[in-house]
């Protein structure tokens, strides 16, 4: 197999075989999710301002009072990272083409010299993020194989695309090719482990929001 | 500067200024140092004329009609003057048995000295019975002519890859020569059509100093193939500023932007087109305002549809809509099981009263 025949794969079969585990898990596990249920609550709701589930959508996207100060990484590379991935897999030209291809949908992109930026800088952020998960003892301790898993499969897409469009390396086909074989992996990986935070994220702090609301806490 | 070639080339009007220029600009081409140029022009001039015999296999010509329209008046074409071409089917005058009786003569005589040029694939399928000249398979001839060869040039895709015969499904089962031939050196100048420069640019190189240039890892001469149509194209700017033709007819086609979206595989294409150009430099594909085919790759003809861009899929996502299908059933499934499971839990749970505890 040559570079352009690996390209073609990834491109055409790899592709195929990625989305329709991609799909099949996600609507798996929504369903799966969503249908758990929870014990009715027999107590009556006690009423406080502030305390919903839309509230705690939006409050827990910022920190909570005095923890940006004792740990800052996780809070300012986390936000960055996430942008920074949003950026680069959201108005990089030819990712608007392949969502419109696939969707039907499309927005203006960014100049490629800004999405390089965002992509080195999205880089850098994972980087001091791994960094700060292994020089602090406590987050050490509570990460699991499936963290140091799901950072790497994240971190791959980034940096091959990266290095594919600066020429490092290897072959400008081959980076290529590797890039939507790691983009493949993500997809494939996203449904079943910790990265399906992207569509349980809000459900589930509007969940709790409206659980602690029913007990008063605005939390 | 004394030689066969240059006494030629003066009769037909072109100055040893000229020449130099020429040679200067090819060495330049090439990477070479600048002394390169003059050790050139003097090693073409003196030429002892090496014996070529181009063999054409499972083809349709392009190659052979490309590279001799290439310019007017042919500085390319002096190649036919700096070379003794004893056999070319499509130009030779002989005919038949003289024909063969050439190649045979030309192999015969300057055996393990010969340059052999091939262009086209080939066919394997039913003993090579799908392209034959005098009633041998180009199986046969291609091993028979490589024998005595010094070096094997593989001239247009098909040569050096199988190219569009060897599309899927590869009815003829076509080959490459380098499929074929494992023990000379080949140099492969894919392209359909190559860039005749490339070639002379060989020759010239093989003249001078006796070697072939230094190759890629897939045979192509690294000074033309080292970089890809996208890097050297005059549209790259449009790409970073993300300034796309959406069709052929459009405000974004008429100011020359990029033709990424219209399926352009420049990104992926190693080749020359957009230093060299063709016709003299007059203009080349992307110029002209077609995206690159990807000509000069191996299997470029079943690389996902010339129109689709390269960021799209090459195949219709088929599974897609039966994955979300089946993916939607498993989730219910197992949504309708841990209900049943907390069900049973619930009717299993036995309460535990005060007695119960004071047992």
């Amino acid at each position: 197999m040559n570079e352009l025949q690996f390209l073609t794969w990834v491109r055409g079969t790899g592709l195929n075989i990625a989305v329709a585990i991609f799909l099949l898990g996600v609507t798996w596990r929504l369903f799966e999710i969503y249908s758990l249920g929870r014990k009715k609550d027999l107590s009556a709701p006690r009423h406080a301002s502030g305390a919903s589930g839309l509230h705690t959508v939006f409050r827990r996207s910022l920190a909570p009072p005095g923890m940006l100060k004792r740990s800052p990484v996780s809070y300012i590379g986390g936000y960055i990272f996430h942008l920074g991935l949003a950026v680069v897999v959201f108005l990089f030209a030819p990712h608007i083409l392949l969502i419109s291809n696939l969707t039907g949908l499309s927005w203006p992109g960014l100049p490629s010299q800004f999405i390089d930026l965002a992509a080195v800088v999205t880089m850098a952020a994972m980087l001091v993020m791994l960094v700060d998960r292994i020089s602090k003892p406590v987050k050490r301790f509570l990460s699991t194989f499936e963290d140091w898993f799901t950072w790497t499969v994240t971190f791959l897409p980034v940096l091959t695309g990266w290095m594919a469009v600066q020429h490092l390396l290897l072959p400008y086909t081959t980076m290529l090719a590797l890039h939507i074989l790691s983009v493949e992996i993500l997809l494939i990986v996203l449904p079943f482990t910790k990265l399906f935070h992207a569509f349980t994220l809000f459900g589930s702090r509007w969940y709790n929001g409206r659980v602690n609301a029913h007990k008063g806490v605005p939390v | 500067m004394q030689g066969p070639l240059i006494d030629t080339l003066a009769r037909q009007g072109v100055s040893r200024r000229t020449f130099l220029k020429y040679c200067a600009t090819l060495a330049s081409m090439m990477a070479l140092p600048p002394a390169a140029g003059l050790a050139m022009a003097e090693a073409m001039a003196a030429a002892r004329r090496p014996s070529v015999i181009w063999l054409p296999f499972q083809e349709c010509t392009g190659c052979t009609e490309s590279f001799t329209r290439s310019h007017s008046p042919t500085l390319e074409g002096m190649i036919f003057d700096m070379i003794s071409l004893d056999y070319q089917e499509t130009l030779m005058a002989a005919a038949g048995h003289q024909a063969e009786e050439a190649r045979h003569t030309a192999m015969r005589d300057n055996a393990g000295k010969y340059l052999l040029v091939i262009d086209g694939s080939i066919p394997l399928d039913q003993g090579g019975a799908y392209s034959c000249i005098g009633g041998r398979s180009n199986l046969d001839i291609l091993k028979e002519a490589a024998e005595g060869a010094a070096a094997i040039i593989a001239m247009g895709t098909c040569a050096a890859y199988g190219g569009i015969p060897k599309a899927n499904p590869n009815p003829t089962g076509a080959v490459s020569v380098s499929d074929i031939v494992k023990d000379k050196p080949i140099v492969n100048i894919p392209g359909c059509p190559p860039i005749p420069v490339v070639m002379t640019g060989v020759l010239a190189h093989y003249l001078t100093f006796g070697s072939l240039p230094e190759l890629d890892d897939k045979g192509r001469p690294k000074a033309f193939f080292g970089e890809t149509i996208h890097d050297r194209c005059y549209r790259r700017p449009f790409y970073d500023q993300g300034k796309f033709a959406k069709t052929f007819d459009d405000e974004g086609a008429r100011r020359g932007w990029c033709l990424f979206e219209l399926g352009c595989k420049g990104p992926v294409t190693y080749n020359a087109c957009a230093t060299v150009k063709w016709n003299g430099g007059t203009s080349w594909p992307v110029e002209s305002g077609h995206g690159c085919l990807g000509c000069s790759e191996p299997d470029f003809w079943d690389a996902g549809g010339f129109y689709k861009a390269l960021s799209l899929p090459a195949d219709p996502l088929k599974f897609a809509a039966a994955a979300a299908v089946v993916g939607t059933g498993a989730g219910v499934a197992i949504g309708f099981a841990n209900r049943s499971k907390k069900g049973g839990a619930k009717s299993a749970h036995e309460t535990t009263t005060l007695d119960d505890l004071e047992k």
